[in-house]
């Protein structure tokens, strides 16, 4: 076992790993953050996406010790300050982006790796974009209207389907 | 997975030391690798990361071309080659997915030399040289069949150097699935020719397509080609393509790649 100590939602933490233990594990088994989830294990579904300095990575494929000292961030902390859902959450409430609920720490992560990199994204970038993200239930089309309404773009035409 | 040591080197002499030791492997995005130590078909005793290590990083133009660091995120070659070599950074934005192209590198993708991947059509189209830490290799001399390279035990990655082309595209038949190509051709016009590599479709690997290369290298047009005709008996057959299917998708492929070539 090593210490191994990085930045999580602004918080400097640490944690005994062992080489093998994924960043997931560390997250989820280390610190308690269970928001994180594992769909596949084997890299292909997105819903244990989790942003390492800023950009969006699946935590099923690096190992905690690779990521020591970096700055992480989870889906626990993409709420506002105060508790309240942030705009890119509160849109896939509104727009009925999720059903089971399981991919949506990923999709989430993902659309705001995004949003960051292109505030105004056409549906095709939002398709485009989320192609390593799997869900099982929404059919998709209600998420990519949830990303489209959080950077501030009129879904009022696109049919719910 | 079994466990292992984990050591991060800063230097490409402290890793290659560290990768001299009985049941060492090189790390670099993990993208492969971790997915193959989970189903146990890899359990080294020592993974040595090598994207703690500056000298490994980044893309820029020096003495023969575009030198890229073994260890560059496919991300990363998107949107840096894209001034000095945009089909190349075309193939890298279109590896995978976005948190794949974060942490996938150049390095892995060739070490790997997976039959299916987009990296060594680029490599061997270019005439890229591979740079280790003794030696270099031409691409020509690299590629040794799927998932073989002419790399020894130890011996890693540092960089890879492409000669720039006056024109060139790489055009990718998705496997819809993974994203990998079923089929891909990567067509580069110089001065001294034209060379076509593709990938995904033979049972050999990577491989160049000289008839192509001559006719085009005589009449660099779409119509050069449509007349040719590509051996399937070396092709891969799988559920999503038979030796047949991929053959034509190597002519058809090739000459879209010579349409969009700029
Ligand atoms: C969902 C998904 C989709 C993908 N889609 C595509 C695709 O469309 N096209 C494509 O080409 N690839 C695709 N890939 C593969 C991806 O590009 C990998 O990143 C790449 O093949 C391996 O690179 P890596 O840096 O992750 O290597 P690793 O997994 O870290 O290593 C792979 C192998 O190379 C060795 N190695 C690593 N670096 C070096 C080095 N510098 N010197 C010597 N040996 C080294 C390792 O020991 C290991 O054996 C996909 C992967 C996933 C998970
Ligand atoms: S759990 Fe990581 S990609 Fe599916
Ligand atoms: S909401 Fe159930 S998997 Fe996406």
């Amino acid at each position: 076992m090593t210490k191994v100590s990085m930045t999580v939602n602004g918080r400097t933490v640490s944690g005994e790993a062992e080489g093998r233990t994924l960043l997931v594990q560390f997250l989820r088994e280390g610190l308690g953050l269970t928001g994180t989830h594992v769909g596949c294990d084997t890299s292909q579904c997105g819903a244990c996406v989790v942003h390492v300095n800023g950009q969006m990575v699946k935590s099923c494929t690096v190992f905690a010790q690779d990521v020591a000292g970096a700055d992480v961030r989870t889906i626990e902390g993409m709420a506002n300050a105060d508790g309240s859902l942030s705009v890119l959450q509160q849109a896939f409430q509104d727009h009925h982006g999720l059903q089971c609920g399981y991919c949506t720490p990923g999709m989430v992560m993902s659309a705001a790796a995004l949003l960051k990199d292109n505030p105004k994204p056409t549906e095709v970038e939002v398709r485009h974009h989320l192609e390593g993200n799997i869900c099982r239930c929404t059919g998709y089309h209600n998420i990519v209207k949830a990303v489209l309404a959080a950077s501030g773009q009129d879904v009022s035409k696109i049919a719910a389907e | 997975m079994h466990n292992f040591d984990f050591v991060k080197p800063s230097t490409i002499a402290e890793a290659v030391s560290a990768l001299s030791h009985e049941g060492a492997q090189a790390l670099s995005g993990g993208q492969t690798l971790i997915p193959t130590m989970k189903q146990r078909l890899a359990a080294p005793g020592t993974l040595v990361s090598l994207t703690g290590i500056a000298e490994m990083q980044g893309v820029c133009l020096g003495d023969g071309g575009l030198h890229i660091g073994a260890a560059t995120p496919h991300a990363v070659v998107a949107r840096e080659a894209k001034a000095h070599y945009p089909a190349l950074a075309s193939l890298a934005a279109g590896i995978g997915d976005p948190a794949v192209r974060n942490r996938g590198t150049i390095g892995g993708s060739l070490a790997n030399n997976d039959p299916a991947a987009c990296y060594p059509s680029a490599v061997l189209a270019s005439g890229a040289t591979i740079v280790t830490n003794t030696r270099t290799i031409g691409a020509d001399d690299y590629f040794q069949g799927m998932f073989t390279t002419a790399l020894h035990d130890g011996e890693i990655i540092t960089s890879v150097v492409f000669p720039i082309p006056e024109k060139a595209a790489y055009v990718k038949f998705d496997q819809p699935a993974s994203r990998f190509a079923l089929t891909g051709v990567f067509v580069a016009k110089y001065a001294g020719g034209v060379r076509v590599a593709v990938t995904g479709a033979s049972q050999d690997g990577v491989f160049r397509w000289r008839e192509a290369e001559a006719a085009l290298t005589a009449n660099f047009s779409p119509a050069a080609v449509s007349g040719l005709t590509v051996d399937s008996r070396h092709m891969i057959a799988d559920l999503h393509g038979t030796p047949a299917y991929r053959a034509n998708l190597v002519k058809v492929l090739t000459g879209r790649a010579v349409a969009a070539a700029s």
